[in-house]
């Protein structure tokens, strides 16, 4: 028999019944929910009298709408605090376990699954949210549904699915100085375009992944959703093992060291194949960032805005023309040379301790710029308690940095943390789509380490180690 | 969900690539909680510029979209399938689009037709050239066809969602026929439940310990 990659591992492990000309009906071992995509779903639930089917399953968390604010600050929008409270009434009603604003484990789902050790390796993990696919860093198959299957994996706890296809995307290593997990992200991105990894679940492998920490990995995998990839993940190895040791929510003691062992098997078999596959060569990336309204759209903090007439493809041409229009860019601009009006550093792709300390380590005893204003938001409570208890909360804020309570933030407009009409953000997100920070925003994607060096500069800029 | 067999209506062309979720629905329209009400955001970024084509006289009352490539990528929000619909849609043309968007329009019946970039270029053409065009969408038969020109092409379409459009059925009903399945499964199956894990205010109790 030929060698199975992981995603078919975990596939097959999770059939409940694969009914003749329909799609296969898989089990769903973790259930993730939020404020925003549940509430309809919940709904649908009480309209058709169904309950929760495994409440031990699901988990819920209060993340997009939350303020950042100082703790014990009202919400000041009325729908936003009706959409929490309407939260925690279904959680209360159908018995499931919830982190609401303020509680300890609170957070971005996808920063607080991983970090309780409630992600695990080989789970099928689902959430009505697109970023889901962070979970995949753990050897998960983790994907974002949308609020009529969040209700049907409530009432079922399994999804019927078309089985996706598989790609390799292969990063050689060692990668250039100051290369992060953010600027491989995005160089596949820009390799794949938005649209090249519809229909996919992919598996990142090669020196430069395996060579990430557990945090990279997250950041890489949470991306693939802008490649257009169902899901994203990555083999299971001592990093992941050594990651899961002692969370709350994972096996403890004896019963751990079992699951470990089951977990190591999660790797593709070495003659297993794949239906698509790119390989990408790690030496060659540098720090990066987007320009234009696509996460595709990515060039070299050492480049030059690109000039429309440079893209071949009529379509790409055209967006072209209308990002830099949107943007308020001229072509042939060095990226040095743009300034900024915020620097955002959060969300779920760059939200965890390990990027705090990359954005404190490049602040130093530098200074956030004048008429700079520079945010900085953890992933959830954990990473919040953690970075104060290493003091880096005191770089920030000494630095000029805003330290402000977890949760989705200026990631997308749906909080008090906007951009108003025209501003320019350097920002650690995942999505530079018109008016995503706030209407008339304008996003460049960066890592935190440029984030955080761009914000003492005032302008787009390189952190120390790259140059 | 409402069965779908024939939908015939006039089309409106977009003529925009790279549509995502946010653009069809931005997020401050997300905090609502209730399914309905969402047409008044659809493309709001957009409908306050009058030259924006849904606010053309000659396409008002349009029931088909036809967009560019990749229209509906971004994010899971089900709200842009719900927006699409409650302003009136009942089709979306593209030559591509985003996974989940499509996976969402067919819990709802919001027909997905996706045709070579060719054929939505053409077509696009054929309705500026003459807005009050009708466009005829056979469910069965997987067809798009502009009757008084002869233009017709076809479109994939897999045979599970052709049968879920065709009779209405309820994706949640379906998957409880294979309930004893499910129940055997969860024998079978216990690692990864978190019961035990978080006492009844959500902290940490590590009763496994
Ligand atoms: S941080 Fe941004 S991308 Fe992540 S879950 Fe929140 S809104 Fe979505």
């Amino acid at each position: 028999m030929a060698g199975q990659t992981i995603f078919e591992k975990i596939w097959q492990r999770h059939v409940v019944a694969s009914p003749a000309g329909e799609p296969t009906l898989i089990y769903i071992d973790m259930h993730l929910i939020h404020e925003v995509t549940s509430p309809q779903a919940f709904d649908g639930l009480r309209l058709a009298n169904r309950s929760v089917r495994r409440p031990d399953r699901t988990l819920a968390t209060a993340d997009h709408n939350v303020p950042t604010d100082p703790p014990g600050t009202p919400i000041a929008d009325p729908i936003s605090r009706r959409q929490l409270e309407v939260l925690s009434e279904n959680c209360v009603e159908f018995g499931v376990t919830l982190f609401p604003m303020g509680h300890e484990n609170q957070g971005i789902v996808h920063v607080i699954g991983p970090e309780l050790g409630v992600s695990q390796p080989g789970m099928t993990i689902v959430c009505g949210d697109s970023h889901t696919s962070t979970h995949g860093a753990l050897g998960a198959l983790a994907f974002g549904i949308g609020t009529s299957e969040v209700e049907h994996v409530l009432a079922t706890q399994t999804l019927p699915q078309q089985k996706p296809k598989t790609m390799a995307v292969n990063v050689t290593g060692p990668v250039g100085p100051g290369v992060t997990a953010k600027d491989i992200a995005l160089a596949i991105i820009n390799r794949l375009g938005t649209g090249g990894g519809a229909g996919y679940v992919v598996e990142y492998r090669g020196a430069a992944i395996e060579a990430l920490t557990m945090e990279g990995r997250m950041t890489l995998c949470n991306m693939s959703i802008e490649a257009g990839a169902r899901a994203g993940l990555v083999a299971v190895d001592e990093a992941t093992i050594n990651y899961l040791r002692g969370r709350a929510a994972a096996p403890q003691g004896e019963q751990f060291e079992t699951a470990a062992a089951e977990w190591r098997t999660l790797v593709s078999d070495p003659d297993a194949t794949f239906d698509a596959e790119v390989t990408i060569d790690g030496s060659a990336l540098t720090p990066a960032l987007t320009w234009g309204t696509n996460p595709s759209q990515v060039i070299s903090l050492t480049g030059t805005i690109p000039n429309p007439d440079d893209f071949a493809d009529v379509a790409e041409r055209d967006a072209a023309v209308r990002a830099l229009e949107y943007m308020g860019l001229t072509p042939g601009t060095l990226v040095t040379d743009i300034p900024v009006d915020v620097v955002f550093i959060g969300s779920c792709t760059n939200s965890r301790i390990e990027d705090l300390r990359a954005a404190a380590e490049v602040i130093g005893d530098g200074h956030v710029a004048p008429g700079v204003r520079a945010l900085i938001v953890p992933g959830s409570h954990r990473v919040k308690k953690q970075a104060e208890a290493e003091g880096l909360d005191q770089i920030f804020v000494r630095a000029g940095f805003e330290w402000r309570e977890p949760g989705c933030s200026m990631c997308l407009g749906m909080n008090p943390d906007q951009l108003t009409p025209g501003q320019r953000s350097a920002s650690t997100s995942n999505r530079n789509f018109e008016g995503r920070q706030g209407r008339g925003g304008r996003t460049h994607l960066v890592s935190p380490a440029v984030a955080a060096a761009t914000a003492l500069a005032g302008t787009f800029a390189l952190p120390e180690v790259a140059r | 969900m409402k069965a779908v067999h024939i939908l015939e209506g006039r089309a409106i062309p977009l003529e925009r690539s790279d549509v995502d979720t946010d653009q069809i629905i931005p997020s401050d329209w997300l905090k609502r909680v209730e399914r309905t009400g969402f047409g008044r955001g659809l493309f709001s970024e957009w409908r306050d510029e009058k030259s924006f084509v849904l606010n053309q006289p000659e396409y008002v009352g349009a029931t088909i979209l036809i967009a560019g490539p990749r229209f509906g990528t971004g994010s899971s929000r089900e709200h842009a399938v719900w927006a699409l619909m409650d302003y009136g849609f009942e089709a979306v043309i593209a030559p591509s689009f985003g996974d989940i968007f499509k996976n969402n329009s067919s819990k709802q019946g919001l027909v997905i037709v996706q045709l070579a970039a060719e054929d939505v270029a053409a077509l696009t053409e054929l309705v500026k050239g003459n807005p009050q065009l009708t466009l005829t969408i056979d469910v069965a038969r997987a067809t798009v066809e502009v009757a008084e020109l002869n233009w017709q092409r076809t479109f994939a379409l897999d045979p599970i969602t052709r049968e879920r459009l065709l009779n209405g059925w309820d994706d949640i009903g379906l998957s409880l026929r294979h309930e004893s399945a499910i129940e055997a499964f969860e024998a079978a199956h216990q690692s990864g439940s978190i019961r035990g894990v978080f006492d009844d205010l959500g902290r940490v109790v590590h009763s496994n310990e």
